[in-house]
């Protein structure tokens, strides 16, 4: 009881502990805001990703593709825990605009507009067509022309104040021309000696914004058979560049991957006497996280060293706790030799500082959280703020592809920073607070005296 | 009365860098209860030493501590800390009342050393009353909520010696209870510590002063690190 109520009168009387309050308000106050804007951003771009590609993806490590994947797709479909499955063909092209020099190098992706919405979450990125994906290749100017779906930043105008894009109430009318190198399965080029290169002009039926830079910078979505001619998939062998899967409800994505990767082997044992069987050896069964590695890893790697660096801080916060307990426990020697003559054992006394430490973290984390919360709450009003004021933008939508900078808080992030905050405290003053409780009350009275 | 404090050849020194001194030599000496006694000496003497090492605040280099029988030395840390709470109630020279607390919570300390938390919430009531008594008895019934620096010496002094008095000591060992103050207020102090021992407390003083000896039933000189008289 007594050492409680030390412990809060010395925090009330000690201005020092003013500082020592702010030190761990700021450092927890700037990790809360870092780290919450951070994960927001790390796990709204995985989410991202995750949606962009389904759980399970089979893909092909060539450009040249993969042969018989209509019948693994059969298989697949006929799995319990399989809910859907989505062929792709994909290739690289040069993308041109009838009538203008205007060009640009792209990716196009086949797909069937229904399965892959129902194996990814592509419907959901689609302008105009999110409820209807089967109209997708549709232009809705001219229905019976071939239709093309742009990622969303090679058609539209984002507007760089609001991260918002300028979209009309339906696609008009434009043309895209893609020119690509169609390959053999053995790489070559599929029509030697012929007119080497497949050319195609596709309608504007529609734009995918899916939140990926490089999908919705350089990517178009074609008719799955039309991507397959353009790219030479079409013989003489049809091959596929990946197969997406997205799992049933209740099966984890390991799991998932783990029986596809077992039914993958045994096809590709069942293959292996047909023409171009080889091709499947270079076949790969991975998850989201292993298909979208090349673009999670850096983020990743962002985060873990931010990490870090939020580790040195803590490291700063326990020196500056140390610091500032080593001063207020130096000008308190004559009480703890008080104390200790009247009885009170050493560990109760060490007790008193410790005490003192956690009110300082207990009220500094409080303060720190209480702040970091409201900066979250109103971080993108302020960002806008600025915007609107001094024409800068923390975060540029083009590079981050967000509409607002993630804000939400993570209470397991709030609790694991509370608890590391209130132990670098204790931890900056327990060195401090055992000196104290080992001084002999003799010397410490003695001093005092002279 | 019996004897309750014994010392039998108390030894002390002290290292200061590569010299070593010898404050104490073989102090032999021995306290009734009901005795006022007090320790005079020269400035460097060792009356201090001596009253710490009596009151369990210090250990000696050699020599026993008996008190009540109970050999000091044979003593673990945690019975020591008992008995001083329990046995022993030191008055200082400087005070050291805390500053953070007032006048009441400062006399109160002892007892909630002694109770802890849970036992502190039982026995709160009676000690808050025994130590408002004590408090009126110092001349400090209007002083309660003060600071300690809102007090004078004396006031201070008075204090301390309630705080002293909270755990009903067998003891009472006052170093240099006068030395802070001027003549009159100390005069004061000397008063009530007369006064408590005619209700038979026993009281150890430190004072360098032989007039504030002379007032006290026997006097214990010190020199050079020995009994003299």
């Amino acid at each position: 009881m007594i050492g409680l109520k030390l412990s809060w009168r010395y925090f009330l009387h000690r201005r020092i502990s003013i500082l020592a309050v702010i030190s761990v308000a700021l450092c927890v106050f700037i990790v809360v805001v870092v780290m919450s804007v951070m994960n927001g951003l790390v796990n709204e771009f995985k989410e991202k990703n995750h949606r962009f590609v389904g759980d399970c993806v089979v893909r092909a490590s060539s450009l040249t593709g993969f042969p018989y994947a209509a019948d693994f797709i059969t298989q697949l479909e006929q799995q319990s825990f399989v809910y859907a499955v989505s062929d792709t063909v994909q290739g690289v092209g040069l993308m041109t605009r009838p009538g203008t020099p205007w060009n640009i190098g792209i990716d196009y992706v086949g797909i069937d507009p229904v399965k892959h919405s129902r194996a990814t979450h592509f419907a959901e990125t689609l302008g105009y067509h999110a409820d209807s994906p089967e109209r997708a290749f549709q232009p809705s100017y001219a229905p019976q022309l071939d239709g093309c779906i742009l990622g969303v930043d090679l058609i539209l105008y984002r507007r760089p104040d609001t991260g918002q894009y300028d979209s009309p109430d339906r696609p008009w009318p434009t043309q895209r021309t893609i020119s690509s190198f169609p390959l053999n399965p053995k790489g070559g080029l599929a029509r030697a000696g012929l007119d080497m290169v497949s050319t195609k002009t596709f309608h504007y039926s529609d734009h995918s914004h899916s939140g990926l830079v490089k999908p919705d910078g350089r990517t178009i979505y074609l008719p799955l058979e039309q991507a397959r001619i353009l790219s030479g998939m079409d013989a003489p062998v049809v091959r596929s560049s990946a197969i997406h899967i997205r799992f049933a409800e209740g099966i984890s994505v390991s799991d998932g991957v783990r029986q596809v990767q077992q039914l993958w082997q045994t096809y590709v044992q069942s293959c292996k006497n047909k023409p171009y069987a080889d091709m499947l050896d270079g076949v790969r069964v991975l998850t989201w996280q292993q298909d979208r590695r090349e673009f999670i890893g850096p983020m990743e790697k962002e985060q873990l060293m931010l990490t870090f660096l939020f580790l040195m801080l803590g490291i700063v916060t326990v020196f500056i706790i140390f610091v500032v307990f080593y001063m207020i426990i130096g000008h308190k020697t004559r009480d703890l030799g008080l104390i200790k003559s009247l009885g009170m054992p050493a560990s109760r006394v060490a007790a008193i500082f410790l005490g003192f430490a956690a009110i300082v973290g207990l009220i500094g984390t409080a303060i720190g959280m209480t702040a970091g919360c409201l900066f979250l709450w109103k971080i993108n009003a302020m960002e806008n703020w600025l915007y609107d004021h001094y024409g800068w933008r923390v975060w540029d939508r083009a590079i981050y592809a967000i509409d607002q900078i993630p804000n939400a808080i993570e209470w397991p992030v709030l609790v694991c920073v509370a608890a590391a905050a209130v132990a670098a405290c204790l931890l900056g003053a327990s060195v401090p607070s055992i000196q104290a409780a080992r001084q002999s009350p003799v010397r410490t009275l003695q001093v005092s005296q002279i | 009365m019996g004897q309750i404090l014994q010392a039998k050849g108390i030894h002390k020194s002290y290292t200061m860098g590569k010299q070593t001194l010898t404050v104490l030599r073989g102090v032999e000496m021995s306290l009734s209860a009901g005795d006022f006694a007090v320790i005079v000496g020269a400035s460097g003497s060792g009356k201090s030493t001596l009253l710490h090492i009596l009151g369990a605040l210090d250990k000696p280099d050699k020599g026993t501590i008996e008190f009540e029988g109970q050999r000091l030395d044979q003593m673990s840390n945690s019975r020591l800390n008992q008995f001083r709470n329990q046995n022993v109630g030191f008055v200082f020279q400087f005070y050291h009342l805390l500053d953070e607390l007032n006048v009441l919570e400062n006399v109160l300390l002892p007892a909630m050393i002694a109770a802890g938390p849970v036992g502190w919430l039982k026995s709160k009531k009676n000690v808050q009353n025994k130590a408002i008594s004590l408090l009126e008895r110092m001349g400090l019934k209007d002083r309660l909520p003060h600071k300690p620096y809102e007090l004078s010496g004396g006031e201070r002094q008075r204090a301390a010696i309630a705080r002293a008095l909270i755990n009903e000591p067998k003891i009472l060992l006052a170093d240099e209870p006068t030395g802070n103050l001027d003549s009159k207020t100390g005069h004061g102090i000397l008063e009530v510590l007369s006064e408590l021992n005619q209700q038979g407390q026993t009281i150890l003083m430190v004072t360098h002063d032989d007039r504030i000896a002379r007032q006290a039933g026997r006097v214990i000189k010190l020199s050079d690190g020995k009994i003299v008289s």
